[in-house]
């Protein structure tokens, strides 16, 4: 094998490389942070003594975390203007993508419900909080700092799914690789550099989120 | 939506979308197959290879963990030509799915073999056991049932993984969808459908891994 390694078209382009994972880190953020909030909803939806809120809940997740995240992508773009729901290229991947996540994060904000001891709730009934405020004050903190080990691994596997957006031409990490790809036939060179630049993401994604579990843990509890 | 069309046209595409349908089952099985047994490799060697073996296998899980399956797929699409490794889409993209599944499936036992009581390699090792005894009739069996679960979690992704050998040119369920949605502009319904026939492929699997769950366990 001769194969002489030339990284010089790759460095040349490499604030592309560079803005294409700012893209990528910024569609993950919009839609993780859109997808909490729906994960959250579908979680109480889960555990809730309603039975049509049950149902709803574990169709919409089985039907999502069963569905191939390109076929979800493809039909939000390409088939529902179709029915007049129209979004831009980067607007429809966030809607995609946020749906996709709210399925997986409710997945691990569900365990983490059923896993809270009811004394909890008991003893927010018994100083006289409200409903809400004992889920908002005492079981989403607490729910929220237990599910945080889990929840990291899907905030990487989610960052790693925008690289999809690729596939709708939106010109992310991926996206632009390929192009320098096409462009420069430096084939080797810049499939290095783009999953060399996926996995330091990633990296520093679960340092960040783990100097935050640290920061979160309660002194004595265990949490290391 | 005209439900009779749709369907007219579903019948008129069917072999075309059957054959997507086994292309994608093929892939996912091999793959599937193929990177869970390379996978229970990667374990053992992460958790009783020596320090170098460990150091490099760390390297290569971490790489293709890190690494977004799509990007991996690409990757290896374009390069294994470069270096004379004369692949077509399909084996490429089977290749590539492979390899993350590995390194998925070695993550997951290693994790499993772990947490296996010390105390179980130490009862063997008193009873005079070697470690390959030790490993078969000891500890594998307890970490395979342990890793059911999860392991029925990366075969569906893997499943759903495969439908990124579209945009390499396998003609799997997806692609070939396209190609009908191409010739008759049925998006709206042809997506659906197909999203819908993935489903009915991972619904399955995760029942039958139940199934077996099930089969498997310890009666307490």
């Amino acid at each position: 094998m001769n194969y002489n390694f030339n990284f010089d078209a790759v460095w040349r382009n490499f604030d592309l490389l560079m803005s294409g994972l700012g893209l990528g880190l910024a569609l993950a953020l919009v839609s993780i942070a859109i997808g909490c909030v729906l994960g959250l909803l579908v979680a109480f939806g889960m555990i809730s003594k309603n039975r049509f809120l049950r149902v709803i809940s574990g169709i919409y997740i089985s039907w999502i975390r069963n569905t191939p995240i390109l076929v979800l992508i493809l039909f939000v773009y390409f088939a529902l203007p179709q029915t007049g729901f129209m979004l831009g290229k980067i607007e429809s991947f966030i809607f995609t993508l946020s749906i996709y996540s709210g399925a997986y994060l409710a997945e691990v904000f569900r365990s983490g419900l059923v896993s809270l001891s009811p004394g909890i709730r008991e003893s927010g009934l018994a100083i006289g909080l409200t409903e809400f405020k004992i889920k908002r004050y005492l079981i989403i903190p607490i729910m929220f700092r237990n599910v945080l080990p889990s929840l990291s691994n899907n905030f990487i596997s989610l960052f790693k799914d925008t690289s999809l957006a690729a596939a709708i031409a939106v010109p992310e990490l991926t996206f632009y690789a390929r192009k320098i790809n096409v462009e420069t036939f430096r084939v080797i060179e810049t499939w290095l550099v783009a999953s060399a630049i996926y996995i330091v993401a990633c990296y520093a994604i679960a340092a960040l989120l783990r100097s935050f579990e640290r920061k979160l843990a309660i002194p004595g509890r265990g949490h290391k | 939506m005209d439900i009779k069309y749709f369907l007219s046209e579903a019948w008129i595409a069917r072999s075309a979308l059957f054959e997507g349908m086994l292309s994608t089952l093929e892939i996912s099985l091999i793959a599937i197959l193929v990177g869970s047994l390379l996978g229970v490799f990667v374990g053992l060697l992460l958790t009783y290879g020596n320090i170098y073996l460990r150091f490099l296998i760390r390297i290569y899980t971490d790489f293709l963990r890190g690494t977004p399956v799509f990007v991996l797929i690409l990757a290896c699409f374009y390069i294994l030509s470069i270096i004379g490794i004369q692949l077509n889409a399909f084996q490429a993209g089977v290749f590539a799915l492979t390899l993350f599944c590995s390194s998925h499936v070695g993550e997951i036992f290693r994790g499993a073999l772990l947490a296996i009581p010390v105390g179980q390699t130490e009862a063997s090792k008193s009873i005079g056991l070697t470690f390959r005894q030790t490993f078969f009739s000891v500890l594998l069996p307890q970490a395979l049932r342990q890793i059911l679960p999860t392991w029925v979690n990366t075969a569906t992704e893997i499943v759903k993984a495969s439908t990124l050998l579209s945009i390499i040119g396998v003609a799997e369920l997806l692609l070939s969808a396209q190609q009908i949605i191409s010739r008759n502009f049925l998006s709206l319904e042809f997506y659906f459908f197909v999203g819908f026939l993935y489903f009915l492929i991972n619904y399955s699997i995760e029942k039958l891994g139940r199934y077996f769950e099930r089969k498997v366990a310890i009666p307490s």
